[in-house]
């Protein structure tokens, strides 16, 4: 599942270590410890008899060697302490940061996390990591190279100590290619000689539509983010002129192919049809063994000069503002990235840490790999810990992925970039007064009740509430449990609807968050990702998915009926399959398998003679592979019902039918569909909602793509609550019209189909 | 007519086939997956497994956490026991609640009815925030009580919806007969209809089972440790942001569905007549 809750797509996180850190020089718990034992028997003493070392949690989303390197790193240092002992908790990375954002400002979360340095400015804003450089001295970072610690600063103070950095290095396979090539020059060149598109071998591959790689040409030509003021400028002619480099590189020089993910880099690096890549230190422990490659720094773009400079990220152990043990914690995160420590997760996670000394071990310095991650540190721009950065990924990625599917000018595909980042980053609505909504509030409850008690005193309710007593008692365990964990969240969320949230501060707004999502002021009425054109492709989406589901599963059932009877039970068994499996998993084996390039449905297309269709790159065919792939998971459900209702159908009266002389066809409509109507028509509606709020195939089969055009309503909104800086009150104001629209869709479905009331 | 017959049978099987195959086609490449291994997705069409190894298996199966405990078998048991609790409670509560729909009449019924229907429109992903809150307030975070209860109602709605269905299709004779006879509500409701509602209690159950088992974001964000996760979530760290761990991905995935799958084919004649005869009369 790629990127379900994180909101980079380009972003690797992979891994957080923990650095275990005892260095000499410090005058802290080292010293305390070696110089002073009689100190520490006499706290024991003092200690109430049984009392235990503080816990300190630890949260990471490392896997493999460096997984096994932190955890063998807090094991030194568990043994070493008795005051606390360091307890790693690993989360999946999909969920991280969202659990973190959920578990910090309600005091849930660890003490001490591991975290790449760009979220640093927005959880500093509010308040959830605590201030360091009043309580550290200044001479404890002395040992880590400046450029790991200055991404740690926001607003003048420091946030967290480095524990590693990882950014892009040129990778390549030694056998194809005997020396690396240090200009853009040579790079083209080398590629292309090495480049065979019949046999699928290109000289360049890395993930071209990737903002976080794009960097290094960004800043190779001159570029940047950010304007001279400050402030996000995408819109410069540098940042064009790297564009269009990478367009040259796919479509003219035709190096490298147009849309290559991860698991396809690895992939093609490791059969040897790919002589280079552009990668960051996690993809070493994805190199097979028997791929001969080395690394070498990034080249030099012979248009300008300049060197390829790729993003810094400086991964470090954060505190949480809200732990019960500060001091503790503090100690902990010193030991976490001591040098001792560092070494422990070079040498074991092959990690490229923070630490200077760590460098000069003998065993590390005759590590080739790693050097070159050490020498293309001081040609890095680290990303922003800005909060407006995080907002600048999804309108550069979409910019890029424009240009590449040949769709814009790269002048054209940063301004729109630029306009999209602008609408993400508004300011808020005003804030609104709440006495009116108040007011209105009240006259409505007011209304209500006496509706309410007019007409209960007119049909003699409350009397016949008192005889129905025991039906209440039967109902009251899931009326509790849906009114207090279904109904109240719904209410709550209705309620956020008309607040707006940045950056932790909430404001009431009223319903100007309707206001807005309603006269389509950021995108035109038929622009993806206005709420109108959302709602289009979510009606489309939802009636052809059911009419799809329930033809098939009736075809099939149909086809099936008059089998042998264990026969059609294989039959069933193999088909209902599809339901079985979980979504997320299948959804994710769909989206490979219609990738435009290398994926299992072109490759069947191709066998078949037909022209390659690039799935995700327009419209309708994204469209098309989402329908697709919830067919494929929605008729058993179909199938299974009309199978049911099919048993109830006398076959009497469909051989009276044949007997007077009707055609199969007519049989069907005339005297088997009718009698399906009442089974099927309750699942129509049912399948029509589920599928209206179908979340998990559109988000990850597609993602969106082409720009959003193929998201649903409940797929946008979750974007806005969780990817675009948190705007809930946006988010929940989408759901509530997501709600609405649902119930008139379903009304109609409900009229159109004739279905009778429960 | 026999040959015209003949004709039909083979077509008709040779259409089923063709389905079927379209049908495993994705779940033959995850195994194919699980049993290779090179890291990436195998992106050929060729569906059939390439190479028989169950390294991946064993990687997953071995998960360990820091203190050297057997992690997976940790977190399988905290699946089965959740997804266990989600059945009892789940099926508790929506056989009393559909047994109230379908027999009682009562102010308030249609409501009732229609509130469960619109239940299923609510927007979850925008509630899991509030809904967080929620239990935090209840102190129900990173407990098993807490995500048993979130489930339970996720699946009542549509179970109380099937279930009324199928209790009206079971005549009132009985139910009249043994009232005659002096039973209470209670007797009459346990003794007389729940037996003869077991197609349809099963398909609850396996509802509330499947809903349990497969479920991944709430657990991810509810639950504080390794030690309570449950099987999916274990299922995503194979999946990054640069690039997913295919093999162990893939194996973790045929692991997590096996359980489901077998409880399916165990229950599918259930399926067939319990899901139905509640939509007959809708």
């Amino acid at each position: 599942m790629t990127d379900l809750q994180h909101p980079h797509p380009a972003l690797p996180h992979g891994g957080r270590g923990a650095h275990g850190r005892r260095s000499r020089p410090y005058v802290g718990s080292g010293s305390f410890l070696s110089c002073c034992p009689f100190f520490l028997i006499t706290l024991c003493a003092a200690l109430p008899a049984g009392a235990e070392p503080t816990t300190i949690t630890l949260w990471h989303a490392y896997r493999g060697g460096e997984q096994q390197a932190i955890e063998e790193s807090i094991r030194r240092i568990n043994g070493a302490r008795a005051d606390f002992q360091i307890v790693p908790v690993a989360v999946p990375n999909a969920a991280y940061a969202s659990k973190l954002t959920s578990a910090l400002p309600r005091g849930n979360g660890p003490d001490l996390f591991v975290f790449a340095h760009e979220r640093i400015g927005g959880w500093a804003e509010s308040g959830l990591l605590m201030r360091l450089e009043t309580r550290i001295d200044e001479a404890e970072l002395d040992r880590f190279f400046p450029e790991t610690v200055e991404p740690l600063r926001f607003d003048g103070s420091l946030f967290g100590l480095p524990m590693s950095f990882k950014s892009d290095v040129l990778f390549y396979n030694t056998s194809l290619v005997e020396h690396p090539p240090d200009t853009t020059d040579e790079l083209i060149e080398v590629a292309s000689r090495l480049t065979d598109r019949e046999a699928e071998r290109f000289g360049l591959v890395y993930e071209v539509a990737s903002f976080y790689h794009h960097a290094a040409w960004l800043h190779g030509f001159g570029g940047g983010v950010f304007g001279s003021d400050g402030s996000v400028d995408l819109e410069t002619p540098e940042n064009a002129a790297s564009f269009a480099f990478v367009r040259d590189l796919v479509a003219r020089y035709r190096v490298s192919p147009e849309d290559a993910n991860g698991a396809l880099v690895t992939e093609m690096f490791n059969a040897g049809r790919a002589a280079m890549a552009i990668n960051g230190p996690w993809f070493l422990g994805e190199i097979g063994d028997d791929v001969p490659f080395a690394v070498a720094v990034l080249p030099v773009v012979s248009e300008t000069g300049l060197r390829g400079r790729p993003f810094l990220t400086s991964e470090a152990v954060l505190v949480n503002a809200g732990t019960r043990h500060p001091e503790l914690a503090l100690e902990a995160a010193l030991a976490l990235t001591s040098d001792d420590s560092a070494l422990v997760r070079a040498l074991e996670g092959r990690q490229a840490v923070a630490n200077r000394a760590v460098w000069s071990d003998p065993r590390l310095a005759g590590d080739p790999v790693l050097a070159v991650f050490r020498a293309q540190l001081p040609e890095t721009v680290p990303m922003s810990n800005r909060p407006e950065m995080r907002s600048v990924w999804e309108p550069a990625q979409m910019a890029l992925r424009r240009l590449l599917r040949g769709a814009a000018t790269p002048e054209q595909a940063l301004t729109s970039a630029q306009h999209h980042f602008r609408i993400l980053t508004r300011p808020s609505p005003p804030e609104a007064d709440p006495t009116p909504y108040w007011v209105a509030l009240a006259l409505l409850a007011a209304a209500g009740i006496a509706l309410l008690w007019r007409r209960a005193r007119a049909s003699g309710v409350v009397h016949q509430i008192r005889g129905s007593l025991h039906a209440y008692a039967y109902l009251a365990p899931t009326a509790l449990a849906l009114v207090g964990l279904v109904f109240a969240p719904f209410v709550v969320a209705t309620g956020v609807s008309l607040f707006a949230h940045r950056s932790g501060e909430w404001t009431f707004v009223g319903l100007r968050n309707f206001f807005w999502i309603l006269s389509a002021r950021d995108f035109g009425v038929t622009e993806p990702m206005s709420f109108y054109f959302t709602l289009g492709v979510t009606v489309v989406w939802t009636a052809v998915n059911v009419a799809l589901h329930v033809s098939i599963g009736v075809f099939l059932a149909m086809l099936m009926r008059d089998l042998w009877a264990p026969v059609r039970g294989v039959y069933r068994v193999l088909l209902i399959i599809p339901w079985a499996v979980p979504n997320y998993i299948t959804a994710l084996i769909w989206r490979g398998m219609f990738h435009s390039q290398f994926g299992a449905i072109n490759d069947l297309l191709e066998l078949l003679g037909l022209p390659e269709v690039a799935w995700f790159s327009g419209f309708w065919t994204a469209l098309a592979a989402n329908i697709c792939t919830n067919t494929w998971l929605g008729f058993p459900f179909m199938m299974v019902v009309t199978l049911g209702a099919l048993q109830a159908i006398p076959r009497e009266l469909e051989e009276a039918a044949a007997v007077d002389g009707a055609g199969r066809l007519a049989r069907f409509r005339h005297v088997t569909l009718p009698l399906l109507k009442p089974a099927l028509l309750p699942a129509v509606v049912l399948g029509s909602v589920w599928t209206f709020n179908m979340f998990n195939i559109v988000y990850l089969v597609s993602g969106g793509e082409p720009d959003g055009a193929s998201e649903i309503l409940i797929s946008e909104a979750y974007r806005w609550a969780f990817t675009r800086q948190e705007q809930y009150g946006y988010a929940s104001a989408y759901g509530v019209l997501v709600f609405i629209s649902l119930l008139i869709y379903s009304r109609m479905v409900r009229t159109v189909t004739g279905e009778g009331k429960a | 007519m026999t040959g015209r017959r003949a004709i039909e049978h083979a077509l008709a099987h040779l259409l089923l086939v063709v389905v079927c195959g379209l049908t495993l086609y994705p779940v033959l490449v995850v195994l194919k997956t699980a049993l290779s291994s090179t890291p990436a997705l195998g992106l050929s069409g060729w569906p059939f497994p390439t190479e028989l190894g169950f390294q991946s298996f064993v990687d997953v199966i071995s998960t360990r956490d820091v203190q050297g405990r057997w992690l997976f078998g940790r977190q399988l048991l905290n699946s089965v026991v959740i997804a266990g609790a989600t059945t009892v409670l789940g099926v508790a509560m929506a056989c009393t609640a559909g047994y109230a729909f379908s027999r009682f009449r009562f102010p308030g019924r249609d409501l009732g009815m229609s509130a469960l229907l619109v239940t299923q429109m609510f927007p979850g992903v925008v509630m899991s925030i509030p809904l967080y809150l929620l239990l935090d307030h209840l102190h129900l975070l990173n407990t098993i009580t807490g995500l048993v209860l979130v489930y339970s109602t996720t699946s009542v709605p549509f179970c109380v919806w099937m279930l009324k269905g199928y209790f009206d299709t079971i005549p009132l004779d009985i139910e009249h007969a043994a009232l005659v006879d002096g039973a209470s509500r209670w007797t009459i409701f346990t003794r007389i209809v729940l037996p003869l509602a077991r197609p349809a209690l099963v398909v609850t159950a396996l509802f509330s089972f499947m809903t349990a088992w497969n479920e991944f974001i709430l657990a991810a964000t509810f639950m504080g440790d390794d030690r309570s996760f449950t099987l999916p979530v274990v299922l995503q760290r194979y999946v990054g942001d640069f690039g997913t761990d295919w093999p162990h991905f893939a194996a973790g995935a045929v692991l997590v569905s096996i359980p489901v799958m077998a409880l399916f084919f165990a229950l599918q004649r259930h399926l067939v007549g319990g899901l139905t005869a509640g939509g007959v009369k809708g």
